[in-house]
């Protein structure tokens, strides 16, 4: 064959979430995608349902008349998601025009939006990383959120307790410091459950909890800002520390977003491309074959759990770095959990992630200006993300809904397997 | 009379497959069929058309003489034809009475469950069937053997006539199997029908009364057990002659290669698995371990292997002490292991071929360069592996778990015999295979022994210790109770051996024949 230029690792993806049953080459449209784009649109649809039905107004209206219910519905749903998309994106008239009339400050303005969302996305694809390579290599850290909290900190005390170092050291410096501080914290739960078989699962949460106490003791102890009257509230961060803004404020873009495109691609080439990535994927997918291939899947499990919390400590040294600028204890909005869904929905592989992660950054970012425009509430980002994912995790409702082949004979294969196999 | 059952024409096409090709079949009253045929043949496809689990595409259905249409287990359950799956439709935490009511609940008013007429009916039938089995045992605490009957059991309980076993022996020990056999001749003593789906040849002419040989989707032939012999229904499988016997010369012993001296190794339950074994391997020998199962070769093969820590005593391999070695400093010595169960340790099954293919290399030069995996190398490694071994595979990249079990096999004989080694540790190398990867993967071994490579052999098949050993050492209850030079001496024998009885004055031995009992 001469496929010898192809890329193995994307071939290998596709094999591995094609699944173990191989039958027809032939693929639905858009293929692997389509299922997560699908739930997405169907994301979207329900959420407009969601929002005629929680519309007073719609409902004054269909008082009237169902004529002029259903209009008013469908103008409330269209000022809602006009208002999201351009709370997201930006406004596409004004983009125009502003690249027209090369009004420099005018384009920063219209483009806004679309930076913003690149700004919210920047913390989902440090943490949707954690989770994904967790997966790949056979962990669940729910402890991200904990493993960020802890990361934020670190970051924060290198950010502002160091003085005196230029910024290209400074920076890097607070920054790793946030991943190192992930990293011990994910590192807790890997050897516990390399050596002593402790679930990962249970582990992480616990270890959750103590990071958010810890981070609160610390806010408002050790590490408070003085001055603030016992708010738990870190000092400003030195400005040799900060993770630079390429604009001024209010635009907030910045470099991290950059640091989070190149570790993802750093995290794809270490899975796919060498062999640290073979090997903690051969332990996640099979830890018996590994240990008989003569890996060792104590190291391994180590190894990766503490990876996973240096991303998700990153995800929260970026914030601090180059958002806030100090921390508080609002710091996240739920990244943590939020990532698992990204790294479902990204299919466990950074490309994915990256994406899913745009896609809730946008949303996210969306929302706010949906809120303010048409007084809807923020919440129904969530409910539109929840039902996403739930779309994403039930495959067979997407398929069903929109007549998507499967080959018969898998799924047959499938009920068949399901009671048997484990005489 | 009209037979019990009859298929005409039944077709079948999967997406590039034509799994069945107009097959005809007839099964009479109180009758043992045999189906008989490589894996991939199109066996299972007939009869989960029959189980009305697929629809044929064309072709009838009688039953009794009346055409019938089957389109879910329930219909096929109402025609009075159930079916033994090889992988059991058990729910582990029930009882034997729950799981054999499910989905036929008998109740008592007001929709109470009525265990108690159930388990009566179940002694009943287990009486007339001689079908052992205490209804009220949790299903999970049952031996292989016994949760096969009640798989039985639920089909004698919704009273069907025609009982399909798929594979029914490909997980049970060999006394469970002659256990089966016999409660399978009791079955249709008693007017019941059986199809026996097997790609065994020696169970064929055992249990059938007749056979029918599909390969690739169509029906090539029909005999019965007295016409043929095994080669006969071997080639009809296949397609072309086959060598049962593999072509074997005399060894030619020479240097030891390992060595294990007075091995003990424990279970996680502490109880003494491997009993002070002592045995040698030299180079260009194959020495097999033969034994019921369970009797401390899996640990034994582990030990050696470095997968399992052992009490005391010492494995030496190549004139190194090996028994504090991981499994991958093992494997570096030059020693290679084809694992007892392919699909949990050999193979990470939604991995790659080629990927398998380098699961003990990967990191070593040339397929890594740092820790920069070098996949043009890896893919071209797989595709000379893939020609060399004749593995059926679409390609490099098909997921490894995609591959029938026999072509999974030779991923792992691949990986491991093209390596150069100097021992190789071979468990139940052709476990589940059918006969065309057996011959094939029996002449590799015997092709590697020749080159000077150390074999042992771990295999509950008595048939496959008998023909590849140059020596055979039995294993009972953990110990080595004898090694004996495989010449002149008879499976009967062997067989008394393995039943724990050493005895006293051995059948007719060749004079040059010793037997170093150790017990």
């Amino acid at each position: 064959m001469s496929e010898e230029k192809k890329d193995l690792g994307q071939e290998i993806l596709k094999e591995i979430n094609k699944g173990p049953l191989k039958t027809e080459n032939k693929k639905p449209f858009l293929g692997k995608a389509a299922i997560p784009l699908l739930a997405i649109i169907t994301g979207l649809i329900i959420g407009a349902l969601m929002i005629a039905i929680t519309s007073q107004s719609v409902y004054a209206a269909f008082g009237e008349s169902i004529g002029k219910g259903f209009s008013t519905a469908f103008a409330e749903i269209g000022t809602a998601y006009k208002a999201l998309f351009s709370g997201a994106i930006g406004d596409p008239i004004r983009m125009i025009e502003a690249v027209r009339l090369g009004d420099a400050k005018e384009i920063r303005q219209a483009f806004n939006p679309f930076l913003e969302s690149l700004v919210q996305a920047t913390p989902y694809i440090f943490a949707g990383l954690a989770v994904a390579l967790g997966f790949r290599s056979g962990l669940f850290n729910i402890g991200v959120e904990g493993q960020l909290f802890i990361g934020a900190a670190c970051a924060t005390f290198a950010g502002y307790a160091v003085t005196g170092l230029p910024a290209w050291i400074h920076m890097p410096l607070a920054f790793l410091a946030g991943a190192l501080g992930g990293a011990l914290w994910g590192f807790v739960p890997g050897i516990l459950k390399a050596k002593t078989g402790g679930h990962e699962v249970i582990n992480t949460i616990m270890m959750n909890w103590i990071a958010f106490r810890l981070t609160e003791w610390l806010l408002s102890g050790p590490m408070t800002r003085p001055g603030s009257g016992g708010m738990p509230l870190s000092p400003i961060i030195q400005k040799t520390a900060e993770i630079p803004q390429f604009f001024q404020s209010p635009i907030r873009f910045h470099l991290g977003f950059f640091i989070a495109l190149a570790v993802a691609y750093l995290i794809w080439w270490l899975l796919f491309k060498t062999t640290w990535g073979l090997n903690l994927r051969t332990v996640g997918t099979n830890p018996r074959a590994a240990r008989y291939a003569g890996l060792s899947t104590t190291r391994s499990i180590v190894v990766a759990m503490s990876l996973s919390g240096a991303l998700a400590g990153m995800a929260g040294a970026v914030q601090v770095l180059a958002v806030n600028r100090s921390m508080a204890l609002g710091l996240s909005s739920g990244y943590g959990y939020d990532s698992i869904a990204l790294a479902l929905i990204g299919n466990n592989h950074p490309v994915g992630v990256v994406l899913a992660s745009l896609l809730f950054g946008t949303l996210r970012n969306g929302a706010t200006r949906m809120m303010v425009v048409s007084s809807i509430p923020i919440d129904i980002v969530d409910v539109i993300q929840a039902i996403i994912l739930m779309f994403v995790a039930a495959p067979a409702i997407i398929r069903s809904v929109y007549h998507l082949r499967k080959p018969k004979q898998e799924e047959q294969q499938l009920f068949l397997s399901g009671w048997g196999g484990q005489s | 009379m009209a037979p019990i059952l009859e298929l005409k024409g039944i077709t079948k096409r999967f997406p590039g497959v034509l799994a069945n090709d107009h097959i005809d079949l007839s099964l009479n009253k109180g009758e043992i069929l045999a189906l008989l045929g490589e894996n991939g043949a199109g066996k299972s496809t007939l009869m989960n058309i029959l189980y009305g689990l697929y629809q044929p595409d064309e072709g009838e259905i009688l039953v009794n003489g009346q055409k019938v249409t089957i389109n879910s287990p329930t219909d096929a359950i109402n025609q009075g034809i159930g079916m033994v799956h090889q992988h059991f439709m058990l729910i582990p935490v029930f009882t034997v009475t729950e799981n054999v009511m499910l989905g036929n609940e008998t109740v008592k008013q007001a929709g109470f469950l009525d265990r108690k007429k159930a388990a009566n009916r179940i002694l009943d039938i287990s009486n007339q069937y001689n079908l052992e089995v205490n209804p009220d045992y949790y299903v999970r605490d049952l031996p292989v053997g016994v949760q096969q009957r009640v798989e039985i059991i639920k089909l004698l309980y919704r009273e069907a006539e025609i009982l399909i076993f798929d594979e029914p022996t490909a997980v049970l020990t060999p006394q469970e199997a002659d256990e089966l056999f016999k409660i399978m001749r009791s079955l249709v003593a008693q007017g019941k029908s059986i199809i026996f789906i097997t790609h065994k040849l020696r169970e064929v002419m055992e249990i059938s009364d007749r056979v029918m040989v599909i390969r690739r989707g169509a029906m090539v032939g029909e005999t019965t057990p007295a016409q043929a012999d095994k080669q006969t229904l071997a080639a009809m499988m296949v397609g072309r002659a086959v060598d049962l016997e593999v072509d074997r010369t005399e060894s030619k012993p020479g240097e030891l290669v390992c060595s294990v001296e007075n091995l003990t190794v424990a279970d996680k339950f502490q109880n003494i698995v491997v009993d002070d074994v002592s045995l040698e391997i030299y180079s260009g020998e194959i020495v097999g371990i033969a034994g019921v199962q369970g009797n401390g070769q899996t640990e034994l093969v582990n030990a050696i292997t470095g997968l399992q820590k052992t009490l005391s005593g010492k494995v030496t391999l190549l004139g190194e002490d090996i028994t504090k070695f991981s499994p991958r400093q093992i494997t570096e010595l030059g020693s290679a292991h084809v694992p007892e169960d392919r699909q949990t340790d050999g193979l990470v099954l939604p991995f790659p071929v080629a990927e398998n293919l380098v699961l003990c290399t990967y990191y070593k030069e040339p397929f890594a360069r740092g820790v920069m995996l070098q996949y043009p190398v890896i893919l071209k490694n797989a595709e000379k592996l893939i020609e060399d071994f004749d593995i059926r595979t679409p390609n490099a990249f098909t997921p490894v778990g995609s591959l029938s079990g026999g072509n999974q096999q030779k991923v792992i004989i691949a990986r491991e015999l093209s390596r150069s080694i100097r021992f190789l540790v071979a468990s139940q190398p052709t476990r589940g295979l059918d006969v065309g990867s057996i011959e094939y993967i029996h002449k590799r071994i015997v092709q590697k022994r020749d080159e000077g490579c150390g074999v042992l052999l771990v295999s509950p098949e008595l048939d496959e210790i008998m023909e590849l050993s140059d020596r055979i050492a039995v294993m009972y209850r953990g110990k080595i109770i004898a090694v004996v030079p495989n010449k002149g001496i008879t499976k009967e024998y062997i067989g008394l051996l393995m039943a724990g009885v050493v005895p006293e004055h051995p059948i007719q031995f060749d004079e040059t024949v010793v037997v170093e009992a150790t017990l």
